[in-house]
């Protein structure tokens, strides 16, 4: 916007000064965050599955219940004993799926942390320095973007063998171009913007501006990205053991007890219903979680 | 004398050849509008009975810091105030002798553009990037003038040629233009189908300063040619001295002073327009303090019970305080709401 | 605009080339296919010779170098038990083009509509109700989805065929399965970008000029909104691509999906790069068409292009 620079017969209104009130940005945050009632559902959500997460290993013995073999009690249907019946090893269903959210949340978040880090770190850097070095980076980036991530995946394992390692790392450095030219992006707007020349004519030096103006600022978009792939990952984790490509059995990973129940699709189709609504009510939480994080952090509230 | 002083009477000796052409009748009438917007958390009370008369052919500047309610003021002339947070709470709008208040939308839709028309602050924004330039102006003919879609065309390129634009650019995006060239596409859809009336919302604000020349020459070329009474908003005084015959000075929702150019420049009689008058730094006197009016703009979410301007007044007695004061009539056209004219010797230093 | 067009296609190739470089790259990490088809029979110095004669030790630039001309002129190698890779991935192509494309219609049918008719009733309860069903969408995975669908109209009401690809009726499942997660995607991404150009300036202007309401809405918001939701879609359809690897799989439908999937399985090294890499040429194929749709469809871009 240009502003008229005469200095004759223009006038300026005697502006209001504004006073915020000095909150840190985390507070500010989590009281936008609060009003959503769905985001704050969705938070209560992780945190129970969470809960449940840990605390299975406390009410059921790993070896006996979660990966043992008990051929007597195969394939009960639903009772009192067995809420959701039995798998065809004998073992119970509930407890496999509670035990099962450690491997979904544990996926989740770790393969987003490894590639928001290692992302945010490249993608600044581009953003930062431009020129060749930016060049030579997002080229290189936008390579990786054309290969479909499923099939990044699926070369890493095949490589690398199947292991629950081998598929956070696979999916984390799937990932890892996204952050990249998100926190690019980020950083060019901010890169360009006054308080940044400022900056560097008092003397700062690199690192001091990208620590405390850049990536604050790129802080956000990424956050809410990030909530998104945790969504997306826990879905190709499961999918991926559905495949065969991911956890190996016998760990009860939700998608690899899915592979295993559509055997008996057709006698036992309820052996189908609690992973799967599992996998879904986590990933419905993750997301709106996302949601409420995005409308929270988003300066141009769409009401 | 400061320099804007000198542009008054410039514009004065030569308008007043031409004021003899205003007793006509009035284009629009407005009585007594009150609006608010309803929002979340406040209720903002924007418009606050404002009067407002505008003669045919006649330029009509309306004064006011940003947040004094003036493109509130306009965009009900059009009903274009946006409905969920906007109520017109009260008040009678009246365009061509017709009550806006009382129009069906299709009533409205064929008023706007036709009768009365709109030009916008800021030109970056104002028109469709995905749209032919041509096509922009083609369409407000279209939809209030029976002709096909090739004269329609062809109307719109001799509209471009007014506004100073060659008749092949009809084709070219608007991103295709720089910014002065953008508002003059925008007036050309504004003038394209001879409104009577038309609202100009600050329309060289943000443009450069040898820009904003060209484009106010033309548009008082075109306001010649077309014949076309014009509400001239903008805060600066210098553009009114230029451009306008009257005037209104607008503050926290309600016109506080109106009257011709020559009345609210060398016969001001309003405290604020006087603070307005003094907070313009002298060309001439370069080493004098600035002298701007004390205090800050009234919470616009809060009812005064007394006169609006009464806690930055430097007139101000205790009558001020209690119900807002009654306009007070100097001449046919000159109107002030001041509670200290109830006093026969009261005047403010400016002019008088 | 040919000029555009020229220009893209000529990044096209080193593209590719520097693609499927990374794909044979990260691929030739994994073990020693010699190792591999020798099994325990061979003995140290037989691996030896089979290393010789498959070029296995010479240095990696020349491996390369003789893979992507061989590549060229369509010998993408062999698999395991002799399957010619070129081949089987040839046949099975078409069933995968055909599931993307009908799961690309029956996304596109199902979100744009229901995106548009959610922003332009924004806050109302249809909106909250097509909101949380794509909410819902993106939080279902899309095997899940899959088996489910078997589970009620394969095996309950016995309307389609449980998998295979036998009858007109066979696609119905898989494609809803693989339309039905990007579709939420799609949905509010089209809801969101029609929000934000109906809150345009220029909509405003046309207001005032008289334009009546439906006109703004469809002629001027919708008319700009369509040109990132087009490029939305069009992007959804590498994801589209790489999401019937799962979807072939529930629905054994005989696509290319299904082929990489056995080959990972089965170890089949060279099947798995082969396919990969004809994948991505694929999909790059399709990134530059929507390119070239984006250029066609967006003045400014086209403008830049034709003004010579």
């Amino acid at each position: 916007m240009r502003y008229n620079k005469k200095s004759t017969a223009s006038l300026k209104s005697t502006n209001v000064a504004l006073q915020y009130r000095k909150q840190s940005r985390a507070n500010m945050l989590w009281r936008q965050f609060k009003k959503n009632k769905g985001a704050v559902s969705g938070l209560v959500l992780i945190v129970v599955i969470i809960l449940i997460a840990v605390a299975s290993n406390f009410i059921w013995d790993y070896d006996t219940q979660i990966t043992g073999m008990n051929s007597l009690e195969r394939l009960l249907s639903p009772s009192l004993s067995h809420p959701f019946g039995t798998d065809h090893m004998g073992r119970d269903v509930l407890a496999r799926v509670c035990y099962g959210a450690r491997y979904s949340l544990l996926i989740g978040f770790s393969a987003v942390s490894i590639s928001m880090i290692f992302g945010a770190i490249i993608g600044s850097i581009a953003g930062y320095y431009g020129g060749r070095v930016e060049s030579i980076i997002m080229r290189i980036v936008e390579l990786f973007l054309m290969i479909p991530a499923i099939l990044l995946v699926i070369i890493f394992v095949s490589v690398f063998g199947t292991s629950l390692l081998n598929l956070i790392i696979g999916l984390g450095a799937s990932t890892i171009p996204h952050f990249a030219r998100n926190a690019r992006a980020s950083v060019m707007t901010v890169r360009g913007s006054e308080f940044v020349e400022a900056a560097k004519a008092v003397g700062a030096s690199d690192l001091r501006i990208i620590f405390d103006h850049v990536l604050p600022n790129a802080f956000s978009p990424i956050l809410v990205q990030a909530t998104t792939r945790i969504a997306s990952c826990i879905i190709d984790a499961a999918a991926f053991s559905f495949l065969g490509l991911g956890v190996p059995a016998p760990l009860p990973e939700w998608g690899a007890m899915l592979a295993d129940a559509r055997q008996f699709l057709r006698d036992h189709p309820n052996l189908t219903v609690a992973p799967g609504v599992a996998i879904m009510l986590t990933v419905f939480a993750v997301n709106l979680i996302g949601d409420g994080l995005r409308d929270a952090l988003d300066p141009k509230l769409k009401k | 004398m400061r320099l804007l002083e000198r542009c008054a009477n410039d514009a004065i000796s030569t308008n007043s050849e031409r004021n003899t052409g205003f007793e006509g009748e009035n284009v629009l009438e407005v009585k007594d509008l009150r609006i608010r917007y309803e929002t979340e958390d406040a209720v903002v009370y924007a418009v606050n009975g404002v009067n407002l008369t505008l003669k045919r052919q006649c330029t009509l500047g309306l004064v006011g810091e940003t947040g004094a309610g003036k493109t509130t003021t306009v965009l009900s002339l059009l009903r274009l105030v946006p409905s969920p947070p906007g109520v017109i709470a009260s008040g009678e709008i009246i365009v061509n002798g017709r009550n806006v208040m009382q129009m069906s939308s299709r009533e409205l839709q064929q008023m706007r553009g036709n009768e009365i028309a709109m030009i916008f602050q800021d030109p970056m924004t104002s028109l469709n990037p995905v749209m032919r330039v041509g096509d922009q102006i083609a369409e407000s003919i279209r939809k209030h003038e029976k002709v096909s879609k090739k004269e329609s065309l062809e109307r719109a390129k001799e509209t471009l040629l007014k506004v100073g634009i060659t008749a092949d650019r009809a084709n070219d995006y608007p991103h295709q233009f720089s910014g002065g060239m953008k508002q003059r596409v925008v007036i050309a859809i504004a003038l394209a189908c001879n409104p009577t009336i038309l609202i100009a919302d600050e329309p060289t604000t943000a443009l450069d300063v040898t820009i904003q020349a060209q484009v106010l020459e033309m548009m008082k070329a075109l306001k010649d040619e077309y014949k076309t009474a014009t509400i001239m908003i903008t805060h600066d005084l210098g553009i009114v001295a230029e451009t306008c015959d009257e005037v209104a000075v607008m503050y926290a929702g309600r016109i506080v002073e109106r009257g011709t150019l020559r009345e609210v420049f060398k016969e001001t009689k309003h405290p604020y327009t006087e603070g307005l008058f003094n907070s313009l730094p002298d060309i001439n006197d370069r080493k004098s303090e600035l002298r701007p009016i004390k205090g800050q703009t009234p919470d616009p979410m809060k009812t005064y019970p007394g006169c609006v301007f009464v806690e930055r007044c430097p007139y101000a007695v205790d009558a001020c305080f209690e119900g807002y004061p009654d306009e007070v009539q100097f001449s046919d056209t000159h109107y002030a709401a001041c509670k200290g004219y109830n006093d026969k010797s009261f005047h403010i230093m400016r002019g008088g | 605009m040919l000029r555009y067009f020229l220009k893209r296609l000529a990044l096209f190739i080193p593209i590719i080339i520097l693609v499927s470089f990374i794909v044979y790259g990260l691929m030739s990490l994994s073990g020693d296919p010699a190792q591999t088809i020798a099994g325990d029979d061979m003995t140290e110095e037989q691996i030896e010779m089979l290393r010789e004669k498959m070029g296995l030790n010479a240095p990696f630039l020349i491996r390369y170098g003789r893979y992507i001309i061989k590549a060229m002129q369509g010998d993408f190698g062999e698999g395991l038990y002799g399957k010619n890779v070129w081949n089987e991935y040839i046949s099975r192509l078409p069933y995968t083009i055909v599931l993307a494309v009908v799961s690309m219609i029956l996304m596109v049918l199902l979100s744009v509509p229901l995106g548009i008719i959610a922003a332009l009733k924004r806050n109302t309860w249809i909106d909250a109700i097509v909101s949380a069903i794509a909410v819902i969408g993106l939080s279902i995975p899309g095997f899940w989805l899959g088996i489910m669908l078997i589970l009620w109209f394969a095996l309950g009401y016995r309307l389609v065929p449980t998998g295979g690809a036998t009858t007109w009726s066979s696609i119905i499942l898989p494609a809803l399965t693989a339309a039905a997660p990007n579709a939420a995607l799609v949905c509010r991404t089209t809801r969101s970008t029609l929000l934000d150009a109906l809150s345009a300036d220029y909509l405003r202007t046309a207001r005032a000029k008289g334009v009546d309401e439906s006109t703004v809405v469809l002629r001027h918001a919708l008319g700009n909104a369509l040109i990132p939701i087009i490029t939305i879609v069009g992007s959804q359809f590498s994801i589209l691509i790489g999401g019937t690897v799962v979807v072939e799989t529930v629905f054994s439908w005989p696509g290319v999906g299904n082929l990489i999937v056995t080959a990972v399985r089965g170890n089949d090294y060279n099947m798995v790069t082969g396919c990969v890499v004809l994948t991505t040429v694929l999909v790059a194929l399709i990134l530059l068409g929507v390119d070239m749709m984006y250029a066609l469809v967006d003045p400014r871009i086209k403008a830049q292009y034709s003004r010579r």
